[in-house]
């Protein structure tokens, strides 16, 4: 008799195990990816309400409207900025692995608990004390003016370039995590081999440790892309608003135009650019690891 | 200055509660003179920071209501708070102009006695013309404002008195101008510089408007709505579009900070106070709108928050170096009366952001 019932009772333990360990992240999906990808996607196809939101009337009209030379504009210049800031990050990254490894398992720690300080801070925080620092009146140009190295302030807060040294920042530590990942498993003697049979150290950089750790970097540049391509902050504190990404548009179009269904067939093109891009990720990935077995 | 433009994602969902609301009707709009209003308890619904800390006490004190306050951030919070559903509890919401005559539109707005309001006398009598709402019917006017140019005093060469200076800066202030980044706010300036309504829906209009836009927009340092004041006090602008009453905040803290009137003109805001048809407190209500009209209490208002009230009595029995220490304060009411108020523009909503972008987008 005793045999079933523990049967019973384990399978009832397992089934309420299965609907704790699939059901609560389910719902937290469904309620909070599912739900609101639905609105956008079906917003997308309706009239706009007076206040916000749509009407239940069926049209195409929001997907003309992308016709308009500006929408282009916005995005190519929304992918221009976020590959550059990937590229610096991939750049600066490197530089910062290839330093971490000099150091001692103990030191390395340090240094990533070091780089992932800043996270524990909230980021409006750090904006605006990177305003303070770039600021015409701010520490740089008040330590310049003092030393006497220029006279007048430097322009460097509310312009393009400063956007992309606050996204670098914001984004830096999302590819030095995963190329720390994938440096940590690279098997130094290699690098050795390679030195030892006459390569330079930037061709054995660049046959053995690049392809080797690729993966990683990849991971990482997509990390950085994606919200760099979507964030509207940093351009609206930093760039003073005069620099317009498309996440900014997206923005402007739920909190101030109201028009709810231009904003989501704008986000529906941004999701579309990005799912292509984590195609295309994990195609290049999986060739690289195919490649190499 | 309150509208930082944030829609609720609940608006939609007010949308949709109007129509159940609308249905069922108010109750009378007659007042009980043996009504014992200290039996009686409100509830308002305004900005934070809008009001005498003290409001509740005094009130209380003053007429043996007791009042609760809470708060919305932006109207479109306020709107969607009393249209959710058929009885929100509150009695009295603060809102702008073009908010009170779409609740007025959905009929949850009670008309007011305005024999229960003596003090509307201390009002400006051009307040009983405005289209959102005329004679007063459904609102009391609270506080009112314009926007105009807020510059710094001892970096411009000449003072300011055009939208061109701020939209064709002169060279020592190329780079150091900002502009509104509210959507409709920041077509004022070239609308107004061009004669144009502030709510025009001509597309060639608005499409000149934009180029004079696109092109101040190169020339300035940023947009801005809410930190051009520290921007002015630390020397990065020296000329901004800006509120009335922020301007004057900046003033406060830095006496080189004045601000000048456009002779083109500007816009004039409004926020009223309505009572909701769904109110059980209808005696108490008429006595707190009454209280809040009385002299002493519009003259807080102006003298810590330095916002402008339509409200002559008050603005009348403030002192002058008040007026000359914040050139924002602005006593001749009948003046800021007649601008132009920003009303909704329909589908023509459309043109204006796609105008907007392409400024931005440079």
């Amino acid at each position: 008799m005793t045999k079933p019932v523990r049967s019973y009772r384990s399978r009832q333990t397992r089934a309420v195990g299965a609907i704790l360990t699939l059901g609560i992240p389910g719902l937290f999906l469904l309620l909070f990816v599912a739900v609101p990808l639905g609105v956008v996607l079906v917003s997308a196809f309706f009239k706009r309400g007076r206040i916000g939101g749509f009407k239940p009337e069926f049209t195409l009209e929001n997907f003309a409207e992308l016709t308009r030379p500006v929408y282009a504009q916005v995005l190519g210049s929304s992918l221009l900025m976020s590959a550059t800031v990937t590229l610096i990050c991939l750049v600066v990254a490197y530089a910062a692995v290839w330093a971490m490894r000099t150091l001692t398992p103990r030191g390395r720690i340090i240094a990533l608990v070091a780089i992932l300080i800043p996270f524990w801070t909230s980021f409006l925080i750090r904006a605006y004390a990177w305003m303070l620092l770039l600021g015409d009146a701010g520490t740089i140009n008040g330590a310049l003016q003092l030393f006497g190295v220029i006279e007048t302030p430097l322009r460097m807060l509310y312009s393009p370039e400063a956007v992309i040294l606050v996204l670098v920042y914001l984004y830096l530590p999302l590819m030095i995590l995963p190329l720390a990942a994938s440096a940590e498993g690279l098997d130094s003697s290699l690098g050795d081999a390679a030195r030892n049979l006459g390569a330079s150290p930037w061709r054995s950089f660049r046959t053995v440790d690049l392809p080797l750790t690729l993966p990683g970097a990849l991971t990482g540049a997509v990390l950085v892309f994606v919200p760099s391509m979507s964030n509207f902050v940093v351009p609206d504190l930093i760039g003073g608003g005069r620099v317009l990404l498309i996440g900014n548009v997206i923005q402007d179009q739920f909190l101030v135009a109201r028009n709810w269904p231009l904003g989501s067939v704008l986000a529906l093109v941004l999701l579309l650019l990005l799912v292509l891009l984590l195609v295309a990720q994990s195609m290049v990935i999986r060739r690289i690891q195919g490649g190499s077995k | 200055m309150r509208r930082s433009g944030l829609v609720q994602l609940s608006a939609a969902a007010a949308v949709a509660a109007i129509a159940l609301t609308a249905c069922s009707s108010g109750g009378s709009t007659e007042l009980d003179p043996n009504a014992d209003i200290s039996e009686q308890t409100l509830t308002i619904s305004t900005w934070p920071e809008y009001y005498s800390p003290t409001l509740a006490e005094d009130f209380e004190a003053a007429t043996g209501v007791k009042l609760n306050i809470v708060h919305h951030a932006t109207n479109e919070e306020g709107f969607a708070k009393v249209t959710a559903s058929a009885d929100s509890g509150i009695d009295i919401v603060f809102l702008a102009g073009n908010f009170i005559s779409v609740l007025v539109e959905e009929g949850l707005a009670s008309e007011i006695d305005q024999n229960a309001v003596p003090n509307l006398e201390n009002l400006y009598p051009e307040v009983r013309k405005f289209a959102f709402d005329p004679d007063l019917k459904h609102n009391v006017p609270y506080a009112w404002g314009t926007t105009g140019l807020c510059y710094r005093e001892d970096l411009v060469a000449e003072t300011p008195d055009s939208w061109a200076d701020l939209l064709e800066p002169a060279p020592e202030a190329v780079g150091k101008t900002t502009l509104m980044d509210d959507m409709r706010w920041t077509f004022i300036p070239a609308q107004r510089l061009l004669g144009y309504s502030i709510n025009t829906t001509d597309e060639a209009e608005l499409d000149e408007v934009g180029a004079v836009l696109k092109n101040a927009a190169q020339k300035s340092l940023a947009f801005d709505n809410t930190t051009y004041g520290e921007k002015l006090i630390a020397g990065e602008a020296v000329i901004s579009h800006g509120h009335d009453g922020w301007c004057n905040t900046a003033a406060s803290e830095d006496p080189r900070v004045s601000f000048a009137m456009p002779k083109e003109g500007s816009d004039l805001w409004v926020d009223g106070m309505v009572l909701l048809k769904s109110s059980k407190n209808r005696e108490a209500a008429h006595a707190f709108m009454n209280y809040i009209l009385e002299t002493e209490n519009q003259t807080w208002l102006v003298e810590n928050l330095l916002y402008n009230v339509p409200n002559r009595a008050a603005m009348e029995s403030l002192p002058d170096e008040l007026f000359e220490k914040y050139p924002a304060l602005i006593r001749d009411g009948a003046s800021l009366a007649q601008m132009e108020q920003i009303e909704d523009v329909g589908d023509a909503i459309d043109i204006y952001n796609r105008i907007n972008t392409e400024i931005r987008a440079g």
